[in-house]
């Protein structure tokens, strides 16, 4: 009998170390699988989609290769979990992916009380509204009345409402699981306008049977600040995946893109010299070697590249720079200097 | 006498003794299996506890009270955007229940149709009912379910447009809109005529009975009671002044496009979310209730038919006095099962924008971060309704199951 009880108590322990078993550092974890886990969004052009062959692009998901470039010298070392916007922050807490870099706004709430860290604004954004040419609206002032696709579960459908309740227009809001059947809907005519992030409706524009018999207004009803965000408590991963991001802009601002970086290598100026480690070790205090700027921009560019190469001006999206800019060309992009 | 002196010999072997009686052993056994049990319970709700600090989760129940600041399309209470994430919640369960109530019924009634539909002994009847069951049944209920929002969807007139019947019934995109009946002083009267009309109802029906026991004569008490139960309230309508209005759904032709269709907040409107979402549902259900019925009926000996035919009771009296109450019997469990499905089913609402108790839980989940306590309301409330539908279908059972004695 007592041999029963003592194996039930140990069976039972064993299944609590297993729940309660706190990992090691997400730096050390990484290296040893060889990959960096990245949640990213599975259908939004320009910033995370993965076309017919399995074949991922977007701005978030280059973040998460240059993650992987830093670590592993080697873009590919990337696994992709495609999250929906409700699944997300559980997904980051649990530990099933070790980065979260899914088009995810930057809020006060999300910063305290989810056990998250945004590590920096990759993607200045605000959100707006689409409706159709026809309905002659030119500004979301004039929408009072109207009915309103979006997703659920984002910040979205909060900004809706502040933005109509501060201007005393009535509404109605009709919110879809995913961003297929607001889109769906939207074409059907269920609704007179569709809204969310403005990058967000330049993509889903041109997923529509006539892009062009619809317009986004100019209104930008909220800041949406997205970003990147890792787990508390640890301090070590967030500085690394942190500062991945800083190199990413400290290199546009230095000129060094994936094809000149070789040839600026030997470059006599010291900001370049600490940058790709040729002066100076920054590498090691991360848990990194000492090229890992040099990796970074050798395998995915700068930001601005990987900026234009997936929603710049030459892209279907065609979105201007805007915001996103470098702080010395009118932007809002500035990074600390490595030093 | 002669175990206790065996006891009073040798202490060990008492307590030997104790420990080999079996019920002793089993209580020990139940009270170390209970006890581990809830240990383990009390233990993973400790470290979840311990680890959501560790890691800065906030906790607990407390954001219910907060502001929700999100709109919701349909709602049969009071609620705007300064409400609390907790009437959030009680809108969203409020819509579960509206539409897997509706469901049940809806399907009940289409499933046992089609069920005897498919014993029919017309050919034709038999193989359209075998079809409908075999295609609905087989395709999943989330492509059904995106099948009839969007044919909804498709089919109707846009916003600024409309379909009359009756110049009071419109459809268009926007949903079904119709005349929304206004309550005024009053009312109370006509509301509180319906239980004395049934307690007439009760009363005619024992008279009815006794006369027929007396005489053998029947009088007409379904005819009667009918005329009562409608005519008593309609009668009390009337006489307190009709203390009923409709608030007709205002369709603007003319003015800024945007401001064409139907004025919001005019007449009752029908979401197509919700009609879609209950066509599927119940024409889905359906399909497995007819084929419950129809085991049901099958499972009536063919001898009871042909009792029955042979006292002279025509073929629908058979079905309706003979056969179907046994067949109940049958019916009745699976029935129930059906009735869990559709319910926990409706919570594919979200994937059709239908603001229904996981829709609107997933956004307040979303706002504050606090998953584990979303999810268990979800799993609370589900259960919860699972278990009220068990017991009540339960309850039916006791009465139609075959008492033996």
């Amino acid at each position: 009998m007592n041999k029963h009880i003592t194996s039930l108590i140990f069976g039972a322990s064993l299944a609590l170390a297993g729940i309660s078993a706190a990992s090691a550092g997400t730096l050390e974890d990484v290296k040893a699988k060889g990959f960096v886990q990245c949640g990213v969004n599975p259908s939004l052009i320009g910033f995370g989609i993965a076309d017919e062959k399995g074949e991922w692009s977007g701005i978030d998901v280059d973040f998460c290769r240059a993650v992987a470039s830093a670590i592993f010298n080697d873009p590919t070392k990337v696994k992709f979990s495609p999250l929906n916007a409700k699944e997300r922050f559980t997904a980051l807490q649990s530990g099933e992916v070790d980065l979260l870099s899914r088009n995810t706004t930057w809020t006060m709430s999300r910063d305290s009380s989810l056990g998250l860290m945004f590590v920096g604004v990759t993607y200045y954004d605000g959100q707006g509204f689409m409706v159709r040419k026809s309905l002659g609206v030119s500004s979301a002032l004039e929408l009072s009345g109207a009915k309103v696709c979006t997703q659920t579960g984002t910040t979205t459908e909060l900004n809706l409402a502040d933005y109509f309740r501060s201007h005393n227009m009535p509404y109605e809001v009709v919110a879809f699981e995913k961003n297929e059947e607001v889109l769906q809907a939207y074409e059907a005519g269920r609704c007179d306008a569709y809204t969310t992030d403005a990058s967000g409706l330049y993509a889903e524009r041109l997923k529509l049977t006539n892009p062009d018999d619809h317009m986004i207004l100019p209104e930008i009803i909220s800041k949406e600040p997205l970003g990147p965000a890792v787990r508390q408590g640890d301090d070590k991963w967030f500085t690394l995946v942190k500062w991945t991001y800083f190199a990413l802009i400290n290199a546009e601002e230095l000129g060094l893109t994936k094809a000149n970086i070789d040839e600026k290598k030997s470059s006599d100026n010291p900001e370049i010299k600490r940058f790709v480690g040729a002066e100076g070790d920054f590498g090691t205090p991360i848990g990194l070697t000492s090229d890992w700027a040099y990796r970074i921009v050798k395998n995915v560019g700068n930001y601005g590249e990987i900026f234009d190469a997936n929603v710049g001006p030459s892209t279907k999206l065609g979105i201007a720079r805007g915001l996103n800019n470098l702080w010395s060309k009118g932007g809002i992009q500035y990074a600390p200097p490595i030093r | 006498m002669a175990s206790s002196e065996l006891g009073a010999a040798s202490p060990g072997r008492r307590i030997a003794a104790i420990l080999n009686n079996p019920a002793v052993r089993g209580a020990v056994f139940q009270v170390a299996f209970v006890a581990v049990l809830g240990w383990l319970i009390w233990d993973i709700i400790q470290n979840t506890a311990h680890n959501l600090q560790k890691a800065n989760i906030a906790a607990g129940y407390g954001f219910l009270g907060r502001t929700a600041g999100f709109g919701i399309i349909q709602k049969f209470v009071d609620y705007t955007e300064a409400s609390s994430y907790g009437r959030a919640v009680y809108v969203g369960l409020l819509n579960t229940l509206a539409v897997a109530g509706l469901g049940v019924v809806l399907a009940t009634i289409i499933g046992f149709v089609v069920g005897v539909a498919r014993l029919s002994s017309n050919w034709l009847i038999a193989q359209l009912a075998a079809i409908y069951v075999e295609v609905i049944r087989n395709i999943p209920l989330l492509l059904q379910l995106f099948f009839w929002y969007f044919a909804v969807l498709r089919s109707v007139p846009g916003m600024r447009e409309k379909w009359s019947l009756f110049g009071l019934f419109h459809i268009n995109i926007g949903g079904l809109h119709v005349p929304r009946p206004v309550v005024e002083d009053g009312f109370g009267w006509v509301v509180g005529a319906v239980p004395v009309a049934i307690a007439i109802a009760i009363f005619v029906a024992r008279w009815g009975k006794e006369r027929q026991e007396a005489t053998g004569g029947r009088p007409p008490i379904g005819a009667i009671n009918t005329a009562v139960i409608i005519g008593l309230p309609i009668l009390v309508f009337f006489l307190v002044g009709r203390p009923l209005v409709f608030d007709i759904p205002l369709f603007n032709e003319t003015g800024p496009l945007l401001r064409r269709g139907f004025q919001a907040g005019s007449g009752l409107t029908v979401i197509p979310e919700f009609v879609g979402l209950l066509l599927a549902l119940s024409l889905y259900t359906a399909a497995y209730i007819a084929e419950i019925v129809r085991a049901g009926i099958l499972a009536v000996s063919h001898g009871q038919t042909e009792a029955a035919h042979s006292l002279g009771l025509r073929s629908g009296q058979t079905l309706r006095l003979v056969v179907i109450p046994q067949a109940m019997r049958v019916i009745i469990p699976p029935l129930t099962n059906q009735y869990l499905n559709l319910t926990k089913n409706s919570s594919l609402a979200v994937a059709v924008a239908y603001p229904d108790l996981v829709s609107v839980g997933g956004t307040v989940l979303n706002q504050t971060g606090q998953a584990i306590e979303m999810v268990s309301i979800w799993m609370l409330f589900y259960l919860g309704l699972s278990l009220i539908t068990s017991f009540v279908m339960n309850q039916w059972n006791k009465r139609v199951a075959l008492i033996e004695r």
